[in-house]
């Protein structure tokens, strides 16, 4: 039984969300007394990863200065983070651990905590089986936590179930690049965006999500560069589009087969190229073969004339370049989408090359780094498969055990919600996820958390799923512990500690090393620091894909970050992958892969007859456990508004700001209505970030990509009313 | 276009149209130590309804300042270097006559405060040689504070400081990107007017 010990309400209240708008010590404290040093370090929000520079005073953060040497950002930070140092002394942090109760839950020393943790975990464990227990990790942590976690699970749990929020991120974009180039990664540098002649954005709200591309776009568009802009809403990058494809939600790979069909009949595509560098060109081809333009426009609603010029302008650049992000890959066809795209790359031969490549915009905080060291349930560190025999030799050597200790794979994020809602897992450990908000159909995720029989979470506010939890570990900050974590371009960057967690918080790997410990494996988490977790994994990573044996913290400090692989210390690191058309794969090849067109799991009917799509806004960051607690993020964009064009508005007697019952086939939500031109009238938008009565995800659908495991999150299939 | 500087020193640059309307600007302002809590840019939505256009005003430090010409507290001074000051709190008598006249509607009247604060280019930062805040972070560097060269050589439109408000003719320290084929910026209907040209 794992219902909320008292009301919601009541939570909410001893423990936030609480908007916090000072600095410790009020506005004017720094006048008085001020900061002692400045650490440079990173932005702990989305996998651009921006230095920036914390000002500490007696061991709290208390304000921010710009970083200006630091290459990728040069000093810009979105809103997020200017104000990302409200956090560590915010008055919602847990300051100790805390056991549930039947008030609520009443802090413990950190013995008790830990082992009521282990002893709960191993009694499970021992009446239904190892794989009874299930790890979430997350895609914030630092690649020594994730790291650690895999490890913990594997070694310390020994059980096969261990996946992260990464899987409602990049996994659809890391399964279609491995299929193609054998490397989960984005191949250019960002510095190759402004040398682009034409640039396809595809389903990226590049400016809200990943605000400091957008300079960088600009400058490619201000070169003379040709945007293209592909989405369902014009988002605030579609300013200075060139050419704006508004693609119907769930339609974009056939937009792509049919830029494909243009290309190929045209004889426009690369052929020594291809001839060169690829494998699979004719099936493809074929494939396309059908999708003239205007069978295309019927499905996407772009018109056929601009499919054509999009193919047109793409093929004929000396540098095309694309960029795309969850628009492209939260859906049931996630990694096709993303193929269409990167054939398209490949039919005309822009890949490994200076200004021209296809790049994913990756998501979250450490969403790069968080799955390349084993959090993922089908990997291994240095992003190997599992279930390879020659990577569980490696790895078990460097962990210590036999290779056939190592479990083999394990249930995806969702498939684990799955097996706890079926009875098959009764435990789980989850840190650094918030799966009530951020999965998809949260009644189902609700009822799942309540059918545990032991949750344990470790976090440093109470997130709403900690809420189910029997346990809450006081956990840190992305500042309160060093690390690495790989931003978006492949760049393995140097989080340095700024201060210590506050009360008894301790840092998330000690936590997790205790826990080893109290379930008597201590002896395999022997670390006193992340430098040593670190160097386990550089060995661990050896000779793996994403290879970061050469890597070290004071190497990335000289160099302002290492582009893995870099397998050696002499190796300078690798910006750009491809140079020379040569992949990841034996052969050296990029292989074409064949994709087809299939309706979303939420398809739209008579009853159902509006596209729902979701996504972020700019002043928050995932499920908002930390976003919304700090005040000036908060009011930018207080509550989800549900964007409406004027035309289906009128349809429906909406004005702009009335209340609007959105209705799918699990849930409906009341919300407040945006009405505004720059949306499909058949689309409607909600963005994610809230929980209870304000969350979408109780609207969205369980549909998974076959491969990939993500969720269909960009299209649901809906009605609107008006609240009479 | 007015150009005092030397082509090398650093100058405020507008764009409106790369603004994305993400509001680092509108939160860096208030980290400022001058006005710290308080933030002095403008953010306008222009018509959220039909466009996702969006402009960010920050004071655009007139060569020869209305706010100060109209204030008759004599609170508004400006320094040797061009900067339009915050009111002096102890000669501001909180009156709005700055509000009203200001053609770019830039003072804040802080009725809190009882004074009127405005965007002072982060006078701590930019007279000590650094970049202000909000041109620092701005994502889009819709806000950029860089060498008048820099934006000559990168940028395909044309920094201006030369305004029309109908008969008003304000120059300002502050420059608009505008199209190349501009030399001042008017915004006044009636300079569009076959009226006003015949």
């Amino acid at each position: 039984m794992a219902r909320p010990p008292i009301d919601e309400a009541a939570l909410v209240t001893r423990y936030g969300p609480h908007p916090n708008y000072e600095p410790p010590g009020g506005w004017q404290s720094e006048a008085q007394d001020p900061a002692q040093k400045l650490v440079p370090t990173h932005c702990c929000f989305c996998g651009q990863q921006c230095g920036i520079q914390l000002k500490v005073r007696n061991n709290q953060v208390i304000g921010f200065e710009p970083w200006e040497e630091f290459p990728f950002n040069r000093g810009m930070l979105c809103p997020k983070g200017v104000k990302r140092y409200m956090q560590s002394t915010h008055p919602d942090r847990l300051l100790a651990p805390l056991l549930r109760d039947a008030s609520g839950f009443r802090p413990v020393p950190w013995s008790e905590a830990l082992s009521f943790t282990a002893t709960r975990l191993r009694q499970i464990q021992e009446r239904h089986g190892r794989d009874a227990v299930a790890v979430f990790g997350g895609a914030s942590l630092t690649t020594e936590k994730a790291y650690l976690l895999g490890k913990f699970s594997r070694v310390a749990l020994g059980t096969r179930h261990i996946d992260y929020n990464g899987r409602l991120c990049m996994v659809s974009a890391g399964t279609a690049y491995k299929l193609v180039f054998g490397v989960d990664r984005a191949p250019n540098p960002w510095s190759d965006i402004p040398l682009a002649d034409v640039m396809i954005i595809a389903g990226s709200n590049t400016a809200e999500c990943s605000p400091i591309t957008t300079d960088y776009v600009w400058r490619f568009h201000d070169a003379g560069g040709k945007l293209i802009v592909i989405d369902p809403r014009m988002t605030p990058i579609t300013r200075n589009a060139d050419l704006y494809l508004p693609v119907r939600p769930g339609t974009d790979l056939a937009l792509f087969l049919a830029m494909m069909h243009v290309i190929l009949r045209d004889g426009l595509e690369n052929r020594s190229f291809i001839e060169r560098h690829t494998t699979g060109f004719e099936a493809v081809a074929e494939s396309a073969k059908s999708w003239e333009p205007a069978t295309a426009g019927r499905i996407t609603g772009v018109p056929p004339e601009a499919i054509v010029k999009a193919a047109h302008w793409f093929a004929k650049a000396e540098r095309g370049f694309a960029l795309h992000a969850r628009g492209l890959e939260h859906h049931s066809k996630g990694v096709e989408n993303v193929l269409g795209l990167i054939n398209l790359c490949l039919a005309t031969g822009n890949i490994g090359r200076e200004g021209a490549g296809c790049v994913m915009i990756t998501g979250q905080g450490n969403g790069q780094g968080g799955r390349e060291h084993g959090q993922k349930c089908d990997q291994l560190p240095g992003q190997r498969s599992i279930s390879d025999p020659e990577a569980r030799r490696h790895v078990a050597k460097v962990w210590g055990i036999e290779p056939n200790e190592i479990p083999q794979a394990g249930y995806s994020a969702m498939e684990i919600i799955d097996a706890i809602h079926r009875g098959e897992i009764k435990g789980l450990l989850s840190i650094c996820f918030n799966p009530i908000v951020s999965l998809p159909d949260a009644n189902f995720t609700q009822e799942a958390l309540e059918k545990l029989e032991f949750l344990g979470v470790i976090d440093f506010f109470m997130s709403e799923t900690a809420h189910y939890a029997d346990v809450v570990l006081a956990g840190s900050l992305q500042e309160e512990e060093e690390g690495v974590t790989c931003n978006v371009e492949g760049r393995v960057i140097h989080i340095r500690q700024a201060v210590t967690p506050p009360g008894n918080a301790l840092p998330d790997s000690q936590i997790v090393c205790d826990l080893a410990r109290e379930l008597g494996r201590g002896h395999f988490f022997s670390f006193r620091s992340p430098r040593e977790i670190f160097n386990e994994l550089r060995e661990a990573s050896r000779g793996g894909i994403a290879d970061y044996y050469g890597i070290t913290y004071e190497k990335i400090d000289k160099q302002m970050g290492v582009f893995w692989p870099c397998p050696s210390e002499d190796h300078p690191g690798t910006p750009r992958l491809f140079e020379g058309g040569r992949t990841f794969h034996p052969d050296g090849k990029a292989h074409f892969q064949v994709t087809e067109y299939r309706e979303s799991g939420d398809p739209v009917n008579d009853a159902y007859p509006i596209y729902l799509t979701t996504g972020r806004v700019v002043s928050h960051y995932l499920s908002g456990t930390q976003t919304r607690r700090i005040g000036a993020l908060v009011d930018q964009y207080p509550e989800p508004r549900v964007e409406i064009h004027p035309r289906l508005a009128a349809a429906h007697d909406i004005q702009d700001k009335d209340w609007v019952i959105v209705t799918t086939r699990r849930s409906e939500m009341r919300v407040q209505a945006a009405v505004v031109r720059t949306i499909r009238p058949d689309t409607i938008f909600i963005a994610y970030h809230w929980p209870g009565s304000k969350s979408v995800n109780r609207l969205t659908h369980r549909t998974l990509d076959p491969r990939s495991k993500i969720p269909e999150y960009k299209v649901s299939a809906c009605r609107i009313r008006k609240e009479r | 276009m007015q150009n005092t500087q030397g082509t090398l020193d650093y100058a405020f640059f507008i764009d409106p149209s790369r603004c994305i309307g993400c509001e680092a600007c509108v939160n860096a302002c208030a980290e400022c130590e001058t006005h710290r809590g308080h933030t002095m840019i403008h953010l306008e939505f222009l018509d959220r309804e039909h466009t996702i256009a969006t402009v960010p005003t920050v004071c655009m430090h007139c060569h020869r300042p209305t706010c100060a010409e109209v204030c008759p507290a004599d609170a508004i001074k400006q320094t040797e270097d061009g900067i339009v000051q915050s009111s002096l709190k102890p000669r501001c008598i909180a009156c709005s006559n700055c509000v009203l006249a200001c053609p770019f509607g830039v003072p804040k009247m802080k009725s809190d405060l009882e004074q009127m604060m405005k965007c002072d280019m982060c006078y701590d930062r930019t007279s000590a040689g650094k970049r202000p805040m909000c041109a620092t972070v701005c994502p889009s560097q819709a806000l950029a504070y860089v060498p008048m060269d820099t934006i000559l050589r990168m940028r395909p439109e044309k920094p201006t400081n030369v305004f029309f408000f109908g008969n008003e003719h304000v120059t300002t320290k502050v420059f608009m990107m505008a199209p190349r084929e501009v030399d001042a910026i008017n915004v006044d209907i009636t300079d569009f007017m076959w009226e006003s040209q015949s």
